[in-house]
């Protein structure tokens, strides 16, 4: 997880201020249309500005200038409250993102130029904004890379705390899946020539900035999907309202124009109407708090439906790789005899399973002798022989899986031990890598190597289950290690043997199956997989193809984050759902409050219907329409926060949030408005 | 236990025991397999799918079936004008009835093509013989069609992915042939045999006790009053339906005839189960019905049986409960469950006059028409509930963080769009048209003096009454309303023209797009539809819906004259 500056607190003022200045930006009608909920209330509010001055020239039946006036001032709030909400969002958003792109200011290039003015390849520095995709620079220790691209030479360790957080240095190099380096981040070591990848303001960052800024902001499927049901019902309240009139007419009891207002305004659904963007921008910036760059909002919220997980063993599911763990000599052969070889054999082996091999001896006391002046030879592991080890003394010692060291041994003419061949079984069995040791052609032993599952990884999957999302492990290893595995660190399924293909062919029998599928990758192989994959995360640290193919890009290179972008995904709509609900459950006590308002004058039996018992009606219709403006500030922090997901099952989650949201809904604006009413009663 | 009360309970036990069986034998009937009535009917639909030339295993999708419904439909219309405009000089005319305006057919003939049976006019003396048998016709296609149109929903919700959803005609001529016309012969039997008359001569007469001669009208009821149940028709044989001893001679056809009302809307919930194989859905969809029913009945029971406390400060004794505009044979219990079964399901027969029901009954009568969908009329009332239910699926998605889901088919912006209008148009139109003639009576009391016996709130109820019932396609009347002049005859027509055909296309045209769409298979994290919770939600979607269209007109209505009754 990330370090870097974050605004945890909801309302840091500097933005504040700066939402406060949208808000009224934002009543330019022309920018408000894009709401039509709120538009509709600031309708409202320009009408009781003209009612308001029609009373001042004299008009005697729409009732006092003072009530008409506040009627007009609070609705004028509601608006910007509505405002409000937006803007604070897009603030929190653009400030995490201003702290992403401060990294990537203005710094100098050392840009090549292929004909230069002097020599070919010239090397010149250029400020970074000049520089073009296809464009190739140079970098060097302490230089800070100024653009993203793709290493075309070299190898560089390189500090990414700007970005990740993460203070451990990363080794980034041509060729390969690990060949992507991030504008902003510093060259500790090394040399590199890179490829420019993006054009200036087209890098993912940037795209980004532009979705939280609302500058390409486009709503989502299932946004689309919502405001049609809130223009809905905003067109029943249109037709209730405006039919009232004639009713009214009929009934003989004239109805002012600030109390059909105050109805209408009140009814329909202005609470999610006016968070409805806050809900949308508040979950991008979520996921980019989670180091998590998305490409669209919608592809937050198809996280939340995902089904199916595919999770790479290593790093995800298992710490790092493989770790020796015991050695098992065979037969006759002495314990430290064999230590010593597998000690000898993996010296020049810089993998990490060879160096925990060394670290594992060294824990047993065991030094490595002194080979320098005994003209050892170190043999490099080939794809070829499958092994490797080292030529000392005349002595031949190699190490390699059980196949190929059985392969040299039986060649020599010499057999394997029976105890060491079912010490190998044993621990492919359990899940451990066997790597059997030879000396001279003559099997010595075994050594073990273990994954080490993540603590705590057995929980999130549980909870992943829970959700109804599946998970499956892709993992290199052979299917008895790769069960043993899954079977242990609790995921549903598992892809043993992996190639590329394998995760592509898996994802579209998900998918044919009508299931939406995430994964994760880095590498140039992996790009068909991220793009078939409906939700496609690519790592920061991974090739420019993986990033294009991906929808999101978690610039933390942490392969568990797709377990927080589903809860991301599902806090979204979980937060919208519940607001509608609140939001129009909210309804009813508003009738009871304004209906037996409108109509007691002529009509004395409603006062039955008044069982707030409030005050006049004036003071109920203020009390109603105070009450459904300060509802939307007092949501915010919900909007923004969004609503805790909790994996316990679709339907109990249902009871849950019909129960706090519906329910509640109903109850909290009858002690609300009644509150309100106590303290407006004073005056009207 | 008090008989009246008894009574009612009698009559909704045997209800639910009979609509479970016979929601199985519709399951079947539309599923196409065979059912025991096959040797013999098997053969008649033949004949009718010859003389029509329909391949009945051709498949439609969803467009096709819809083109299909309104074209049969349009046929019909101009034939009903047709004969309702001539049936003067046509032949079964004994009585020497006169043939309708063209206003008043125009009415008629919508009203019963669209399954309304508002009567504008008193089967007496206002159509002939012919005249009654054409819209007894209608009152079997236009239940047919509904039912139709249900059956294609059913089958579009089936979990896979198609554009194959059976064949149209198949199904109409099956709801017609199979399941209404067996049922309308029983009960029809039964009517005859306790003194419902079926004749084609005239009218009858005999000398009363005074000396005078009274002529009784009579015809070929029995038959009529049969499918008017069944089908949520409604439309009687005689002015004043089935309060007439001839349509309803006694206690026990009364049983009968309510029974008949709900039947088959209450069946075909079953039928879904049997269909869908989802049993426990239908049973989730049949409590939330019935809560809704029982929401609406209990309290009905209650004031009619108490009585009308205005009638009870004159010295009239209430203890037989409130029996203004009852029938004694009657009482008030099964009078007030008639009342609301007639009006949730669209029926619209009576066997009381509305008008006279207490004044919170009267709003439940009403609220049962605005709702429209516990039980509701025959397929279209699922085809209602439907729409609720893709709404409350949709919040109910949203609120467990998913993106809403439907049996396994995703719910997105265009079905919402087609839910939202559907659910739209009810309200709409009931209040729009209802505030017209407010606005005109307000505006010249003079003029249209003749609308509304009783002004005030009562003459509000009246109004809004009429066109509840005229959307909710139901033709139960409130009565006391001089509705027999064009204003109403063609304001009513376009309400239940609009308020039958687009509700039908709505749920089709959603059902068909979903089914046309992937399917997804269940996971832990789907939301269920088959469990109580769901149910809560849809219900909680359908009170809300309703309370917040309508709750100001109420208020000025029913509520006003309630509070106002001490």
């Amino acid at each position: 997880m990330s370090k870097h500056i974050r605004t945890n607190k909801l309302f840091e003022p500097s933005l504040v201020k700066e939402a406060l200045k949208q808000s009224f930006v934002k009543l330019n009608p022309r920018i408000l249309i894009h709401n039509p909920v709120m538009f509709t209330v600031e309708i409202g509010a320009v009408v009781m500005l003209a009612v308001c001055i029609w009373i001042w020239k004299g008009e005697k039946s729409q009732g006092s200038f003072l009530y008409n006036f506040l009627i007009f001032l609070i609705l004028l709030i509601t608006v910007l409250f509505a405002n409000f909400a937006e803007a604070i969002a897009e603030a929190r958003g653009k400030a995490q993102a201003d702290s992403l792109r401060k990294t990537r200011e203005d710094t100098p290039a050392k840009k090549i130029f292929a004909v230069g003015e002097i020599f070919t390849n010239e090397i010149k520095t250029v400020p970074s904004s000049q520089l073009r995709k296809g464009d190739y620079f140079m970098c060097e220790a302490g230089d800070i890379i100024p653009m993203d691209g793709e290493i075309v030479q070299g190898i560089a360790t390189i500090d990414e705390s700007a970005i990740t957080g993460e203070s451990a240095p990363v080794i980034r190099e041509a060729g390969g899946d690990k060949s992507s380096v991030t504008g902003g981040t510093k060259v500790l070591s090394d040399k590199i020539k890179v490829r420019v990848t993006t054009e200036p303001g087209e890098s993912f960052l940037d795209k980004m900035i532009a979705l939280v800024e609302g500058a390409s902001r486009q709503k989502t499927p299932n946004e689309i999907a919502l405001t049609i049901l809130l223009a809905g019902f905003t067109i029943i309240f249109i037709i209730v309202c405006v039919t009232l009139k004639p009713f009214g007419d009929y009934a003989s009891t004239p109805i002012t124009i600030a109390a059909f207002i105050s109805l209408f305004v009140c009814l329909i659904p202005t609470t999610i109407g006016g968070l409805l963007s806050a809900i949308g921008i508040a979950g991008m910036d979520r996921a980019l708090r989670a180091n998590v760059i998305t490409k669209s909002g919608k592809a937050v919220e198809t996280a939340g439906d995902l089904d199916t997980l595919l999770l790479d063993k290593t790093g995800t599911i298992t710490i790092g790789n493989r770790k020796a763990t015991n050695f098992w000599p065979g037969g006759t052969v002495d314990n430290y005899v064999f230590i010593e070889a597998c000690l000898l054999a993996s010296l020049a082996d810089e993998t990490p399973e060879g160096k925990s091999i060394v670290e594992l001896a060294s824990g047993k006391g065991i030094k490595p002798p002194d080979i320098r002046k005994d003209g050892a030879k170190f043999i490099e592991f080939t794809a070829e022989t499958r092994s490797s080890g080292i030529d000392l003394n005349g002595m031949k010692i190699r190490k390699g899986a059980f196949d190929s060291i059985r392969s040299i041994v039986v060649k020599a003419g010499n057999e394997i031990p029976v105890d060491v061949s079912d010490r190998v079984h044993v621990i492919a069995e359990n899940g451990g890598t066997p790597l059997v040791v030879s000396k001279d052609n003559v099997a010595l032993g075994v050594i073990e190597l273990q994954d080490i599952i993540k603590p705590g990884i057995q929980e999130r999957f549980q909870r992943l289950r829970k959700m109804g999302v599946k998970t499956v492990m892709v993992t290199g290893d052979n299917p008895l290690t790769a069960k043993y595995i899954a079977d242990k660190a609790g995921v549903d399924d598992f892809i043993a043997e992996a190639k590329p293909e394998d995760k592509m062919n898996y994802i579209r029998n998900e998918q044919t199956g009508g299931k939406l599928v995430a994964m994760m990758g880095d590498g140039t192989n992996d790009a068909p997989a991220l793009a078939q994959a409906d939700v496609g995360v690519a790592m920061n640290s991974g090739t420019q193809a993986a990033k294009e193919a991906g929808n999101m890009v978690d610039l933390d290179n942490d392969p568990t984050k797709l377990i927080e972008i589903v809860e991301i995904g599902k806090q979204l709509l979980m937060t919208r759902g519940t607001l509608t609900t609140f939001s129009i459950a909210n309804d009813v006590a508003k009738y009871f409050a304004i209906v037996p308002a409108l109509f007691i004058v002529s009509i004395p039996g409603l006062q039955s219907l008044n069982i707030m018992n409030l005050h006049s009606p004036e003071s109920a219709i203020l009390s109603a329409v105070i009450f459904n403006a300060i509802i939307i500030p007092l949501l915010i922090p919900l909007a923004l926060r969004g609503v805790t997901y909790r994996p316990i099952g679709a339907s109990a989650l249902l009871r849950r949030n019909l129960l706090i949201y519906g329910f509640g809904g109903i109850v909290v604006p009858f002690i609300g408005i009644k509150l309100i009413d106590l303290l407006v009663s004073t005056w009207f | 236990m008090n008989t009246e009360i008894l009574g009612v309970l009698a009559m909704y036990g045997i209800l639910v025991l009979l609509a479970i069986p016979i929601g199985r034998y519709i399951g079947k009937v539309y599923a196409g397999e065979r059912t025991w009535p096959d040797p013999v009917l098997g053969p008649l639909d033949h004949v009718f799918f010859r003389l029509s030339g329909i391949k009945a295993d051709r498949d439609m999708n969803w467009k096709q079936h819809l083109v299909a419904l309104l074209t049969i439909n349009l046929v019909w219309f101009l034939f009903s004008m047709l004969m309702l405009m001539n049936m003067s000089w046509l032949p079964f005319n004994p009585d020497g009835n006169p043939s309708m305006s063209a206003d008043l057919a125009f009415n008629t003939t919508v009203s019963f093509v669209s399954n309304t049976n508002l009567q504008h006019y008193s089967g007496e003396s206002g159509v002939s013989y012919l005249g009654q048998l054409v819209l007894m016709l209608f009152q079997f296609v236009s239940a047919g069609t509904g039912m139709a149109a249900c059956a294609v929903v059913f089958n579009a919700m089936k979990e896979r992915t198609t554009e194959k959803l059976g064949n149209f005609y198949n199904y109409f001529i099956k709801s017609c042939t199979r399941i209404l016309l067996p049922l309308a012969i029983v009960v029809a039997i039964i009517l005859v045999f306790n003194g419902t008359p079926m004749t084609f001569q005239g009218k009858d007469s005999y000398i009363s006790m005074q000396g005078d001669t009274v002529q009784v009208s009579r015809g070929p009821a029995a038959a009529m009053i049969a499918i008017k149940q069944l089908g949520t028709n409604g439309g009687g044989f005689f002015g004043a339906n089935s309060a007439v001893p001839f349509e309803n001679p006694n206690y026990f056809t009364n049983m009968v005839e309510d029974i008949s009302i709900v039947l088959i809307p209450m069946a075909m919930v079953f039928a879904l189960g049997y269909i869908l194989k989802r049993r426990r859905l239908a049973w989730v969809i049949f409590g939330v019905m019935t809560i809704g029913f029982l929401c609406f009945l209990i309290p009905s029971l209650f004031y009619e049986m108490k009585g009308n406390p205005s009638i009870g400060h004159l010295g009239i004794s209430q203890s037989l409960g409130s029996m203004e505009g009852k029938e004694v044979r009657f009482g008030s219990a099964a009078s007030a469950f008639w009342g609301i079964t007639t009006t949730v399901t669209s029926n619209g027969s009576v066997n009381a006059m509305h008008d006279s029901f207490t004044p919170l009954t009267g709003m439940f009568t009403m609220l049962g028409m605005m709702v429209n969908s516990f039980y509701g009329g025959v397929g279209v009332g699922f085809l209602n509930f439907y729409v609720y239910m893709i709404i409350a699926v949709f919040i109910s998605g949203l609120m467990v963080g998913r993106t809403p889901e439907f049996l396994g088919k995703k719910i997105e912006a265009k079905e919402m769009k087609i839910a939202t209008m559907v659910a739209l148009l009810h309200t709409f139109l009931i209040l729009s048209f209802t505030a017209l003639s407010s606005h005109l009576f307000a505006a010249h009391p003079q003029e249209y003096a003749g609308w509304l016996n009783n002004p005030g709130n009562h003459g509000f109820s009246e109004m809004l009454y009429e066109y509840t019932s005229s959307s909710a396609n139901n033709g139960s009347g409130f009565e006391g309303l001089g509705d027999g002049v064009p204003f109403w005859n063609i304001t009513c027509g376009i309400v239940m023209l609009l308020s039958r055909f687009i509700p039908i296309v709505g749920p089709v045209a959603i059902a068909g797009i979903l089914a046309k769409k992937k399917y997804i298979p269940e996971s832990a994290g789907t939301l269920k539809t088959d469990t109580t919770t769901f149910g809560i939600m849809v219900f909680a979607v359908i009170a809300i819906v309703v309370a917040l269209s309508f709750f100001p007109a109420l208020s000025l209505g029913p509520l006003a004259e309630f509070f106002g009754v001490k």
